[in-house]
């Protein structure tokens, strides 16, 4: 009993990290109907810039918050030069620039800062939480500041007009150029703040997973399996998902033999293909409907 | 005269192909215009070429200032108010968020928050279901729901394009009596694309005629109305 509230707590955990992926994706989703495959990479450049401040001596949270800075600039910047004159173009050209985003951050963190792996600090500790043996410092802050992010989040999307005009672009986007709002920054700001969330992420996982340059793959792949899950029309559906696929992944690892830790990357795609099959709209999404 | 609304020699058209060929009309300030014509005529394509949507050459005048260059959204902000075919809902918002996005390029919040009861005025209905999701609305509120967002803008020129299409037809006479009324209130310009010819020229002062891109005919409403091929080809009579 308590190994499974433990492995349920974990599944929370890492699954809150899996969740700010999978609605970064739909985030970017939403505006550009893409799925950026090089959200993964994008988060990791940020864990690396986070890394960087910290070695020039910014303290931790100093470091955070100038990092969720740098990557909503470099989020905007990404869709200013490079998706926004693809906006038009087949879907194939789209994936191709995604690969070679990924490609091209991946290499650059390589050449950068090499490919060895260093650790990475975590202002919250790794003894257990109030000496519990239920859940890790740092667990328990990847859940908190999880939480609060998606809070703001969701503050940010229903009592704005900013947020309430990025809805409306990413919801009828002829409509809203016709009342006024310019969606093609919309879309340009939901790449920022996608890149944001991503930053958070990634800086939360890299003190458990450590910091390289392939250090998002997996976490990317949960991620898109939340996001599917929850449907990659509905952001409230990705989080839902990611916390999910957090939970199962742990829950499989530890009680079905066969998987164990070797083959939990297969279970996301496990996930993607089973939801795709029996649910394609996702938990909390709408099935994609087209006439032709 | 200047108009508030002067298109001079318009062509637009989508992809290769032009539709409208030669188009000259004018909206006066606070008038109402309605724009007749057959199905494929380009009635549509006249609204989507002035919102600045599709591909367009010509002059387009919006209170003496060219437009024709200007951006869909940069079009809107000048305070001309696109009601779409289909009525553009935003159908998983509100219905009051519906309403916001159409103050949205407007910086007077007070004067926002008076308009929203003007319009719950002119439509109850949308003041009783501000805060369920647009599209659980009938076509008929959905098309309320659209004029309403247009008026949020305080345009100085509506454009609405089929606002009767797949409506009953008393929530069509019911309509067409707010629009009349928002006119005398507001003194707001119309410029309406319509099927229902006799409809559009009870509230008109100005029509014309478009066939195949051209426009074949124009004049005061009344004149309009008798007109014998505009009777027999529209007016069913």
């Amino acid at each position: 009993m308590e190994l499974l509230l433990q492995q349920i707590v974990a599944g929370i955990a890492t699954g809150s990290i899996y969740a700010c992926m999978a609605l970064a994706v739909v985030m970017i989703y939403q505006a550009i109907h893409h799925l950026n495959f090089a959200q993964g990479e994008m988060a990791m450049v940020s864990s690396f810039v986070a890394w960087q401040l910290m070695q020039w001596a910014l303290p931790y949270w100093a470091a955070f918050a100038a990092t969720i800075a740098i990557s909503f600039a470099g989020g905007f910047l990404v869709e200013r030069v490079v998706f926004k004159p693809l906006q038009r173009a087949p879907v194939l050209s789209n994936v191709v620039a995604f690969i070679a985003l990924f490609a091209i951050l991946n290499s650059a963190a390589g050449f950068i800062w090499d490919f060895s792996i260093k650790p990475f600090p975590s202002p919250f500790g790794t003894r257990p939480l109030f000496g519990s043996s239920l859940i890790g410092a740092h667990q328990a802050g990847m859940i908190g500041v999880t939480l609060a992010l998606l809070l703001a989040l969701f503050l940010f999307f229903r009592f704005t007009r900013v947020g309430l005009a990025m809805r409306a672009a990413a919801e009828n986007p002829a409509s809203a150029r016709l009342a006024g709002i310019n969606v093609g920054a919309m879309a340009a700001l939901g790449w920022g703040m996608a890149s944001a969330v991503g930053a958070v992420a990634g800086m939360l996982i890299a003190p458990v997973v450590f910091l390289e340059p392939n250090m998002m793959l997996g976490i990317l792949l949960y991620g898109f399996a939340g996001a599917v899950l929850g449907g990659l029309t509905s952001p409230a559906g990705a989080v839902l998902g990611g916390f999910l696929v957090g939970i199962l992944e742990n829950l499989a690892g530890t009680y079905i033999p066969v998987i164990g830790s070797e083959l939990k990357l297969p279970l996301a795609l496990m996930v993607i293909v089973g939801v795709l099959v029996v649910k394609p709209g996702g938990l909390l999404g709408r099935a994609q409907v087209q006439r032709v | 005269m200047s108009a508030l609304l002067d298109i001079r020699g318009l062509r637009a058209g989508y992809g290769a192909a032009d539709v409208l060929h030669d188009v000259t009309l004018q909206v006066a300030a606070g008038g109402v215009t309605t724009l007749l014509g057959a199905n494929g005529a380009g009635k549509s394509t006249t609204l989507r070429a002035i919102s600045g949507v599709i591909r367009r050459a010509g002059s387009i005048g919006f209170e003496g200032r060219p437009i024709e260059t200007l951006a869909t959204e940069s079009i809107a902000r000048l305070g001309i108010a696109h009601v779409p075919e289909g009525r553009g809902t935003f159908q998983r918002l509100t219905v009051a968020e519906n309403l916001a996005i159409g103050a949205m390029p407007r910086r007077d919040q007070a004067q926002v928050r008076a308009d929203f009861d003007r319009v719950y005025g002119y439509f109850p209905i949308l003041k009783e279901r501000r805060d369920q999701a647009a599209g659980l609305l009938s076509g008929g509120e959905q098309q309320m729901l659209a004029v309403g967002r247009a008026l949020m803008l305080r345009p100085r020129l509506i454009l609405l394009d089929e606002p009767s299409f797949g409506l009953a037809p008393l929530v069509v006479r019911n309509l067409f009596a707010i629009l009349a009324q928002v006119r005398r209130d507001a003194g707001v310009a119309m410029l309406i694309v319509e099927q229902n010819a006799a409809l559009a020229l009870s509230l008109a002062d100005q029509a014309y005629l478009l066939e195949t891109g051209r426009i074949v005919l124009s004049g005061r409403a009344e004149a309009i109305a008798k007109d014998d091929r505009v009777r027999s080809a529209y007016l069913g009579a």
